[in-house]
This record gives C-alpha cells, structure tokens and sequence, in this order.
C-alpha cells in the first residue's frame, strides 16, 4: 500500500485504482474479443476466414441459401416458441401455488421443482433420450407432419425451462401486497375477477421475463436437443456443432451473428422488464 | 491553548461532480478535550471526521495530528481510531478477537496482546462475553465492543460517529455517562460528531457547529445557548424566538434598531452589523402577565395568547402579537394548583429584560 | 445453459422472505390447489423423474443376450451392478479424476479471474455499475456452442493468438485439443457465474468493516485476507459450486476444445449413448455424475450452514 493517498481519494476508492483498470480492461478484453471477432469475421470475403480482406455480406447470403442451416434455423424458432407458450403456463402456475399456499413438505417440494436447474445437462439429456426410446415417442413421432414431429425436443425443453419461468415469477410475486387482493374483495370482485384483473396485471412484468427467459434457454439449448432430437429434426445449435465439426467457416460467423443478435436482444428486453419496479411493494 | 493534539487548517473536500462537503474549515483541538461536531445531517461533520481518521481524504488543506501533517496518510498509520455508527464489530470474531485485531495486525506480542485485551474488555465491563460472537449481543453490547477495540490500540485521538443514534433511549442516557467516565479514565482526546444537541451539550467540552460544511461557531456549551454567534447556531440550539429587525442608526457600540411588532429598540454589541439584524430571546427568559408589567427598561409587548401547550414541568404558552413573529414563551408550572393560568384566546402582556436578548448579525 | 438461474434459485431462496405473510392451507381450497399445481408436477414427473427412473434401471442392467449373441436393442434388466464396478475401473477411475482436477483448476481460475472483477464492479463509480455488470453477464446469454465455437476460431494453429504470437517470432503453438484448451474455455464460459454471486455478496458487505480494519492498523492485504475473504465466503462457496458443477457434467466444451486428447466425464458417457452404444454402462455413469453433483450441492448446504453468522 502507498504511503500517502491521493488528494480527494478515500483508502477505499479502488475503482480509480490504476491496477484494476488494467485488469479490467484485460479480462473484458479476452471475454469480448473471440466474439467481437466472430461478429467480424461474419463480414470477411475471405473464406477460410484467416484474414481480414474484405466487407460483403456474402456470407449472409450463402447461410440463407443453405437449405438445411435455414431449415434447423426454423425449427429452433418453433421450438423455442412453443416451448415458451407451454413453459410459461405452467411456470407461472406453479409459481402462483407455491406463493399462496403452504402445504407439508414444501420445501422438498420447491427442491424437486430446482432438480432440472442443478443436475447436470447431459444426464437430463440421456435420461430423456432413454425414455423416448423406451416408450417408443422416438420411432412414433417421425412419421408426424411438422412440427409436431419437434414434439419430442418440445417437451424436453419445458421440462427444463418451467422450473425457471417458475423462479422468476415467483420472485416478482414475493412483491404483491396482498391487501391489493383484500380490497379487491372488499369493492366486490369475485376471486375469479380478483385474479385477472389484479394479480395477473401484478404478474404480467414478471411473466414477460419468464417467457423470454425460456425462449433465449430453448433456443440456445444444445445438450439436451443433441440427445433428443431424431435424424430428421435438427436444431439450429446441433446444425452448427456438426459443422464446426468440420471446421471454422464464415458461414457459421453470419448464422452465429444472427443468433447472437436474437438473444442480445431478447436479453436486454428481459432485464429491463426484471429492473425492480418502484410501485407494488407494501 | 496548548499545542493542539488535532489541528484542521484549510481544509475542503470537494466530491467528483461538485459537490462541496466541507468548505475551508479551520479548527484546533486540545489535548484531552471532548470535542463535538455538531450539525444538521449532511453538512460535512462525518466527512470531516472521516478525514481525521484518513478514511477520506481533503481536496485541499492540512490536518495535523500530534504535530504532523497527515492530510494524505492512511488511516493504518495514524494515531486515530473510530467507533463506527454501525459499530461494525467484526461478526465472523468473537469479542476478544475484536479488541485483539488492532493489535495482532501490528505485531504486538501475543502476551501483551491478551493482558491489553483483557484491561480493555474489563473497561466497558464485557470481561464475561468474550467469547461471544458479536450475532449473540445486543446493540449496547456491540457497542462497547467497538469502544474497547479502538481504545486497546491507546490512540492519540478517539473518534466517534454518532455513537448514540442507534441505541434506544434508556441506553442511549447510561452511554453518555459511561462515554463521559470513559474519556476522564483513558484522559485521551474524543472527538464526537453527533447531529443531537442534547447529546452535544451534555457530554463534549467544547463544540464546532458546523451548517452547509463550514463552522459556525466553536465554543463551550453554555457560551454556545448563551452567546449563539449566528442566527442558524441560536435556531439549532435549543428553541429560540427569533424576530427580525432594521437597523435605524448606529453610534458606537450601540445601535438602534426597529423590530418587526416590538417597535423601536436601542442593543449593545460589538459586531458590525449590516442594515438587517434579528432580535433572539430563549423562552424562558420571557414574563408574561395579565397586566402591563411596570418595572423600568424591561421589552414589553401585548399579544393573544394562541396555544397552550401543556408539559408538566413547564408550559409551552405561544402567543402571538401584532405585526410580528408569534414568541413562544416557557412558564414554569411551579404550583400544583394553578397551571401557567391563561387561556388560548386571553389577552396578555409578554416581557423581558434587554439583557436576555441578544442581536444576531448575520 | 439454464445454469445462470441457478444462481437466482439458490440465492432469491434465501431472500425470497414472504414478509411475514401467513399463506393459505392448502386444504382450504383444494381444488385451486390441484388446479395450479397439476400440471407441473405431472411434466416434470412423467417427463422427468420417469426418465430418470428409467436411467436408474437401466444403471443396473445389461444388454440381453439372444442365441449367444449380444443384443443392440434388447436389455436384461436389473441384473446387477456390474456397471458400477465397471466405472471404478482404472481407466474410468481416471477419466472421472482428471475430470474433477480439471473442473476444480477451472473453478479455482474462475475465483481468481472473477474476485477482482467482482470487487472492482462493487467499488466502481454508480455510473459505471450497471454497464459493468452488463458486460460480464451478457456473455452468459450467448449460446455456449458460439462461444466456444469463437474460440476455436481464436486458438487454432492459423488463429489469432498464433498470428499475433507470430508477428514477436513466437510459435505457432497448439492450443487446441489438450488440457489448456479445455481449462480456458471451461473458464472462458463459465467465469460469469463467478462474478454474480460475488458481486452480490461484496455489494452486500458493509464497507464500514473494511474502514474499520484499516482504521485498526491493518494493511489493505491484511485487511483483504482477515476481513473481506471471510466476510464474503458464502458468496466464494456458492460461486465455487456454481462454476464447479456445470465444469465437472461439462460436454461440449471438452468435445470441441480438447477433442480426443482431453476427454472428461460427460464425453465418456455421451460416447456410450451415442458411437459404443452401451447405455447400460453410460446410465451408470450418468448416476455417478449426478451423485457427485448432490454431493458437491450438500457441500455447499453444510458449509453455507456453518457461515451463517457471516453473513450479515
């Protein structure tokens, strides 16, 4: 430690500490750097993608006219979307009842509900896998017109972002002020009304977060898609590890970009609906 | 005065966007002195004190401590130490860790650190909890934790910030006593910053009145309710009727001057003064009587009684008067049976002697 | 990558505190009870937990043997626990161990890489704060598959690192498909579960314990050492976990950075689910997984237990 402080600053004030600006600077630099360069290398001319030589959008091109990278591009949208719609019922569901009621062994319940969220990602995926070819959903839903043929990768997808939707909802709702619902009551309401037009408008900050949390979770998932998805329905994400299997090229830079770009936004959207909200609290 | 143990001299802390927290303060404390800083939250007395511990430090200015400048030197190396107003006794230690820390950091024998511990634990009377973790104490107790781990490293200086705040009242009464006691034990300099004025008056020695980050006015208690320098100093010390007057003529140390509902008044005072001045008079300096009190040279002025407020002891009695501020006048109720004996709405006749009153310059 | 949240599960649990509020019994009103949580409780235990009894079964069984051959799609079932055994083994044994040390050199870089960021966010001005904090969580958002993809494009014998390493006369070095590889992109990808929950924890932290440590006499080391690392323990542990567990079942980092060379625990059992098709043998490992999973989990409960006094 110096011996003397600088005029005007405290012993605490590290944040104008030479040392941990570097450091700063450092580590958000190696964080950013392979994605900056990915994002870049999306706009290269060159195609093995080495060296900068040159602007085009070719690659976008080419990645739109890939018939199969389109295909699993459109198949992660839909799965994402109906993963959403059916994860975020029934998160907030769950959510609703463990905020309102107290039952014996809730804890182990919420516990069990958190069992998705903590065992590791490949274990959720073989078991999945396992199931579906036990009970025969992998042979039988191949035959099914799209999308219901996606219905296997679906119904693991809910499986591992309700718990989530659940979370945070719940985490919004822990800021109700139940005597919102009371004077409700008081003024008239039935519980039914009570429901719809106070504790859901209450909710609805909380449940947009949820569903674009469950969307940005479904759409990035790989590992669990990987081992649930048939031959014939490829994801977005497992199209792109086959062919990083293969190697570096600039088509994967656009398609990545374009799906960096979804979920940046859908991100931010997300946290600025989850910004703590000044109103509500009681 | 001796040589000072802690002498601020020029000293101004300016935050990053402006904002100017202590404004070219001066002032020189004396060894063994408690001393009070005192003021409204947010006028710079904390900063102030945090810079005397070298947690922050002046943009500008000297802070001198036992003959050294130390403006710039880290609070691990001056001969300060802080009770902080959270206390903030080290919760994953026992007590006894607590008060040996400052010692074990700076290499002091282990056996000299367990005698010292002890002493110090034996001071505020904690001999018994120490091994408690500070989760398991009281608010009180934590406290005097904080005191002993300050007071073990015997500093030069022992700084307090707003030691009582979070104390209830009971404790907050049996506090000032001991922290009073403590100061004539150890003999060392306390420098207390608190925004209590009872608190200030009670227990310091001598006081800064600090408002807007620069002094007010320093000086002993009594002068301070007594002699207040500023309007603002006599209006946060104590309640004071403050009435505002023109000044008509000056000659010598007298002037003349026309105070709003009193009328023409003559006032000694040996400040110069511009055209505006205000008139200040404690409440219980002030008479009051039905009728117009006859006695020569007293301030006199008739007014309705407005509100009585009743406290016991005293009376509160606010009377208001024509052209004027309404004066709130303290009557003793020194018998059982008669109360201050007026009535809201009563005609009454309010009075002092010129003496009692003083004229605020600025 | 669900894991960011799991950082909202384990902390907002904790500060989720209903107020005081006393919630309905259940039994009052059964039939909104039911309502609300059957679905939910159905999916995750038919699409769930039945798949994970079937996982467990399949642990104990073994590929059924027909007129002297053995079966690719038929199974004996419940015959024993030769797949445990199996997996003890010395060349699983191995696998599973270097696993482990890998996770936890990650975890260990993590912590390193992630405290001062955490502690510089913490003391940043209010204006920097919440850009800060953007910039370490986004990256989280990012679909782990690109982000290790980039780095790929990076480390690769003609990428970046051996282009700039070229141009000072270095190299080129290999940089992919070894442990280095995989420990960096471990950390690459996981250091932002790091960051949070010791950015909240140090956020938390009353400064008054440091200016007191100071005040005292200690140095900024010492003070670091006897007051801010223990005072922000619960935040390290639940850090540690955070990154340590996703490490430990990681799959795709391993498979694209370290390739055959670098094969952890997750590749192992992908490989018998996938190309040697032994999925009794790969249930069996998924199960060792998980248990090393609760067990790094309770861990965690029980050190979290004996800091409680900490966290203030």
């Amino acid at each position: 430690m110096a011996d003397q402080l600088k005029p005007g600053s405290g012993p605490l004030d590290y944040g104008n500490r030479l040392w941990l600006k570097i450091l700063f600077g450092v580590i958000f630099f190696m964080l950013y750097v392979p994605i900056i360069t990915l994002v870049a290398f999306s706009f290269n001319t060159d195609r093995r993608g080495i060296v900068w030589r040159g602007f085009t959008f070719d690659n976008y091109v080419k990645a739109w006219n890939n018939s199969a990278l389109i295909e699993a591009m459109v198949n992660s949208l839909m799965i994402a979307f109906i993963t959403t719609i059916i994860a975020t019922v029934l998160g907030a569901m769950v959510a609703l009842m463990l905020w309102r009621f107290r039952f014996p062994f809730k804890g182990a319940y919420e516990a069990f509900m958190g069992l998705p969220i903590v065992i590791p990602e490949i274990c959720m995926g073989v078991a999945l896998l396992l199931f579906f070819n036990e009970t025969g959903m992998m042979g039988a839903i191949v035959a099914l017109p799209w999308p219901l043929n996606l219905s296997n990768i679906i119904i693991a997808h809910v499986a591992f972002c309700f718990p989530f939707v659940a979370i945070v909802v719940r985490s919004r709702l822990v800021g109700f002020n139940r005597q919102l619902e009371e004077a409700s009551k008081d003024l008239g309401a039935s519980e039914w009304q009570t429901f719809w037009k106070v504790i859901v408008p209450f909710m609805m900050p909380g449940l947009v977060a949820g569903a674009l949390l469950a969307f940005t979770l479904s759409l990035d998932d790989f590992v669990i898609t990987f081992f649930t998805s048939g031959p014939e329905t490829v994801t977005f994400p497992v199209k792109v590890y086959s062919l990083v299997r293969r190697g570096v090229s600039p088509e994967i830079n656009a398609a990545s970009t374009v799906l960096i770009v979804i979920t940046v936004v859908a991100t931010v959207l997300a946290m600025k609906l989850q910004a703590p909200q000044k109103s509500g609290k009681g | 005065m001796t040589d000072p143990i802690v002498s601020i001299r020029g000293v101004s802390k300016r935050f990053p966007g402006g904002v100017i927290a202590v404004d070219n303060i001066d002032i020189d404390i004396a060894q063994n002195e408690f001393f009070a800083l005192l003021g409204p939250s947010g006028c710079g007395k904390t900063t102030l004190l945090r810079m005397i511990s070298g947690l922050e430090t002046p943009t500008e200015g000297q802070i001198i401590i036992a003959g050294q400048d130390m403006a710039l030197t880290p609070p691990n190396k001056r001969p300060t130490n802080m009770v902080f107003q959270s206390y903030a006794v080290f919760p994953h230690m026992t007590v006894e860790d607590n008060v040996a820390y400052g010692l074990r950091v700076t290499g002091v024998p282990a056996d000299e650190t367990t005698r010292r511990t002890a002493e110090a634990l034996e001071m505020v009377k904690l001999s018994h909890l120490a091994k408690r973790k500070p989760d398991q104490m009281s608010g009180g107790q934590r406290q005097r934790v904080a005191l002993a781990r300050a007071l073990v490293k015997r500093p030069k200086v022992l700084l307090l910030d707003e030691p009582l705040s979070a104390l209830d009242a009971k404790l907050r009464d049996d506090m000032r006593m001991e922290l009073t006691r403590l100061q004539e034990t150890v003999g060392i300099t306390f420098i207390i910053v608190t925004h209590d004025q009872d608190e200030a008056l009670s227990m310091a020695s001598r006081i800064a009145v600090i408002d807007k980050g620069a002094v007010q006015q320093i000086a002993a208690p009594s002068e301070l309710y007594e002699q207040p320098a500023t309007r603002f100093v006599a209006d946060f010390i104590g309640k004071v009727n403050l009435i505002d007057a023109k000044v008509l003529s000056r000659s010598g140390k007298s002037i003349s001057c026309e105070a709003k509902g009193l009328g023409k008044l003559k006032f000694d005072t040996d400040k110069t003064c511009g055209d505006s001045v205000a008139v200040a008079v404690r409440p219980e300096k002030l008479k009051i009587s039905k009728a117009e009190p006859k006695a020569a040279g007293l301030i006199k002025v008739q007014g309705k009684v407005r509100d009585v407020a009743y406290y016991g002891d005293t009376s509160h009695i606010v009377v208001s008067i024509k052209g004027g501020p309404d004066l709130q006048v303290n009557v003793q109720n020194d018998s059982r049976t008669g109360g201050s004996g007026v009535e809201r709405g009563q005609a009454i006749w309010v009075s002092w002697m010129p003496d009692d009153s003083l004229v605020l310059t600025e | 990558m669900p894991s960011p949240f799991l950082l909202a599960s384990i902390q907002g649990s904790q500060e989720q505190g209903e107020s005081g509020r006393v919630l309905d019994n259940w039994k009052d009103n059964k039939n909104v009870f039911w309502t609300l949580a059957g679905p939910g409780t159905f999916w995750l235990l038919v699409f769930f937990i039945l798949p994970l009894g079937f996982l467990f079964v399949m642990s104990f069984s073994d590929k059924a043997v027909i007129d002297g051959e053995i079966s690719i799609t038929e199974y004996d079932y419940l015959t024993g626990i030769s797949n445990y055994i199996r997996s003890v083994d010395a060349l699983y044994l191995t696998i599973i161990w270097k696993s482990i040390w890998v996770s936890a050199l990650a975890t260990v870089l993590c912590l390193l890489t992630a405290y001062p960021i955490a502690f510089g966010i913490c003391f940043a001005s209010e204006r920097w704060k919440p850009l800060l904090l953007l910039l370490v969580v986004l990256p989280f958002w990012i679909n782990l598959l690109i982000r290790t993809y980039a780095l790929i494009a990076v480390f690769r014998s003609q990428g970046y690192v051996n282009l700039a390493l070229g141009t000072v006369g270095l190299g080129p070095f290999d940089m992919l498909y070894n442990n280095f590889a995989v420990i960096f992109g471990l950390v690459y990808v996981y250091m932002p579960f790091m960051v949070l929950p010791l950015y909240a924890t140090i956020e938390r932290l009353d400064k008054s314990f440091l200016e007191a440590s100071l005040d005292l006499g200690a140095s900024q080391f010492t003070t670091f050492l006897k007051v801010t690392v223990p005072l922000t323990m619960p935040g390290i542990i639940t850090g540690v976990i955070l990154v340590f567990i996703p490490c430990l079942g990681s799959f795709l980092t391993p498979d694209l950075l370290g390739g055959a060379n670098a094969i952890m625990i997750g590749n192992v059992i992908e490989r018998q689910f996938k190309a040697a098709n032994d999925w009794p043998f790969g249930a069996a490992l998924s199960f060792m997984l998980m248990y090393a999973t609760f067990a790094a989990l309770m861990l965690r409960a029980f050190l979290a237990k004996r800091s409680a006094g900490v966290d203030v």
